[in-house]
């Protein structure tokens, strides 16, 4: 807590919803340091049950893509369908996919 | 009869601070703090619905958690006098946490192990919660008593005003003892020591020394409260004072 009178440090945070699951970005909430920020993710979002672990990270240490350049990121994958693994025909004995 | 009584003030206790907490509602420092201190006073008024829920069981005559917790006045509620106490500023509020809960952690240790399943279950279960109530206010502690030279102050300050109160959470009566005897109680003043150490520990992490000692304020087993737990009960009976038996 460098200066007190500031509003504390946002943090992303992150719940695993139960073994084995990824852990998935739910929300944020301000804290002045990782416990803290810990804590309060805890009593956020992790009140009814949702997870089984928490990550915090300080939102400032994401680095987002520029939304202006979203056009030239992500369009040219738009008529690239044949990168979906869809194009296979799976025999009948195979199960779980 | 004393079973009653013994069960009853393990409820009065969780339920005046479950509603102490609850003023905190839309007036935390942060909202983070507000759904903490919520979650706490819900944890706590879970407990009082089971433990006065037994309470009337026990005792026999129809009375279930709702009637003892609402339709009781002052001299008939038996919580310590510590949780009774008015929130004052947020460090008074931690303080008064950091001691209460503390005590119930090592309480509950020992009532989770009582021959009566009645409440060994409930003990258990209220265990998992108060050790995270502890672990929350121990952290406020540090971080107030640590901190800047106001919260510094104001941390101390709460202290020094719930101090006077917690020697009577180790204090023994006949209730106590007939517990025991039942396979229900637990020997509280054997718990103090531990709590000292608990305590102790914190407060040296968080630079601070103990409050002075002073004599003891006694007497809220007996229903001998201060004034007050009376404003406190006429704002969360006031429902079921003017309009008996309402339900939604």
């Amino acid at each position: 807590m460098s200066d007190p009178k500031k509003e504390w440090p946002l943090w992303e945070v992150f719940v695993r919803g139960k073994g084995g699951l990824s852990h998935r970005h739910v929300g944020s909430v301000h804290a002045a340091d990782a416990k803290m920020a810990i804590e309060h993710a805890r009593d956020t979002y992790t009140r009814r049950l949702e997870g089984v672990s928490l990550w915090v990270v300080p939102s400032a240490q994401i680095t987002a893509s520029d939304p202006g350049e979203a056009a030239a990121l992500f369009e040219p994958a738009e008529d690239k369908v044949y990168r979906h693994p869809t194009f296979y025909s799976i025999p009948d004995h195979i199960k779980h996919i | 009869m004393s079973l009653t009584i013994y069960a009853q003030r393990l409820g009065d206790d969780s339920l005046i601070l479950g509603q102490r907490l609850s003023e905190w509602c839309g007036h935390a420092p942060a909202i983070e703090v507000d759904l903490s201190l919520a979650n706490v006073a819900l944890d706590l008024i879970g407990q009082a619905s089971h433990f006065l829920g037994l309470a009337g069981a026990i005792e026999g005559k129809g009375r279930d958690a709702d009637a003892l917790a609402f339709r009781r006045d002052v001299m008939d509620f038996t919580n310590c006098l510590l949780v009774e106490q008015p929130n004052g500023d947020f460090a008074q509020t931690i303080a008064r946490q950091f001691l209460f809960s503390h005590y119930q952690v090592l309480f509950l240790e020992r009532l989770a192990a009582a021959q009566d399943e009645r409440f060994a279950a409930i003990a258990a279960k209220a265990l998992k919660e108060v050790s995270y109530h502890a672990t929350l206010a121990s952290d406020w502690v540090v971080r107030l008593g640590d901190g800047t030279d106001e919260s510094k102050a104001r941390m101390i300050a709460g202290l020094d005003w719930m101090w006077r109160f917690a020697d009577e959470l180790f204090v023994m009566d006949d209730v106590d003892a007939a517990a025991i005897t039942a396979g229900a109680g637990v020997d509280k003043a054997a718990l103090r020591p531990a709590w000292d150490q608990r305590i102790d520990a914190v407060l040296a992490d968080a630079g601070l020394v103990r409050p002075a000692a002073r004599r003891a304020t006694l007497g809220g087993r007996t229903g001998r409260h201060s004034e007050h737990l009376g404003h406190l009960l006429s704002e969360m009976q006031f429902l079921q004072r003017a309009y008996p038996g309402a339900t939604w």
